[in-house]
């Protein structure tokens, strides 16, 4: 029984670290998108003529 | 970002990450709780319910590899360049649970954790290949030069798969074979399967997702480049 709970813990500490990783880098991603679009709307318009 | 249809996002946003948790957990009562110990190798044995569904879906992972590397090469497509990314690193963590689970069950059965069997170091020679495939990506930039280089490495790496499964009738190694199962392990092996289904499609997704955000920030900051 050690062995099989030792195979189910690595698999769910596996998972949920790659999970975690996953998300935390999509929050950084998003956050810089979302920091990015605010720049290309500041930027003025060019002038008509 | 690419857009998905509101019907698409609620399925792969809502549903798809609470089927995959109570199928985790339909597996976990059958493994534990339903499923009856095999005859030689007792309790060890149910470590087969994760480790071969993991082995089935790094091998999934891989042949999606390589099918969007041939899709990236044929087309140019770009999307299909990162669902080859995306792919290799999800099939790389179910490859990663291979490898461990794998001589955790060996350990009380054959007495040692690993050995050198034709299939064990086909797995492990997949594992570096594909690690292969993500390094390249990750420390050698992300051009257009990087990308056909690692889809030539994605379509060649998964002929190891082949080679994998016919390893232990051309070697004759020990690692054994699925050939006939009681229906409650044949069961217990489906549920454990499609848990396992749907969390390499949650996982997918969402590294999916990541690397499409990804894309934008390259294309907002050209864009900004452009126009200053």
């Amino acid at each position: 029984m050690t062995y099989l709970f030792a195979a189910f813990s690595i698999v769910w500490i596996v998972i949920f670290l790659y999970v975690l990783s996953v998300s935390r880098r999509q929050r950084e991603l998003a956050r810089e998108v979302e920091t990015l679009r605010q720049m290309t709307q500041k930027e003025p318009s060019p002038p008509s003529s | 970002m690419k857009k998905h249809s509101p019907f698409n996002a609620v399925i792969l946003d809502v549903i798809l990450p609470w089927l995959t948790a109570a199928g985790m957990l339909a597996a976990l009562a059958m493994v534990f709780l339903y499923v009856p110990n095999e005859r030689v190798q007792g309790a060890a044995q149910r470590i087969f319910y994760i480790h071969l569904p993991s082995a089935w879906m790094a091998f999934l992972g891989f042949f999606i590899v390589a099918g969007a590397s041939a899709a990236f090469l044929w087309q140019g497509k770009r999307s299909a360049d990162l669902l080859a990314q995306a792919a290799a690193e999800v099939g790389m963590v179910f490859c990663t649970l291979v490898l461990l689970t794998g001589p955790i069950w060996a350990r009380p059965i054959w007495g040692v954790w690993w050995t050198w069997d034709p299939r064990l170091t086909m797995t492990l020679v997949l594992w570096l290949i594909y690690a292969a495939y993500v390094l390249l990506r990750v420390f050698a930039g992300d051009t257009e030069t990087v990308a056909r280089y690692a889809a030539v490495l994605g379509i060649i790496g998964v002929i190891d798969i082949p080679i994998l499964y016919i390893a232990i009738r051309l070697w004759r190694g020990i690692h054994p074979k699925v050939e006939q199962m009681a229906p409650e392990m044949a069961w217990t092996l489906l549920v454990c399967t499609g848990a396992f289904v749907c969390l390499f499609t949650w996982l997918l997704w969402l590294r999916l997702q990541s690397l499409h955000l990804r894309n934008d920030i390259i294309a907002l900051r050209q864009h900004i480049l452009a126009s200053s």
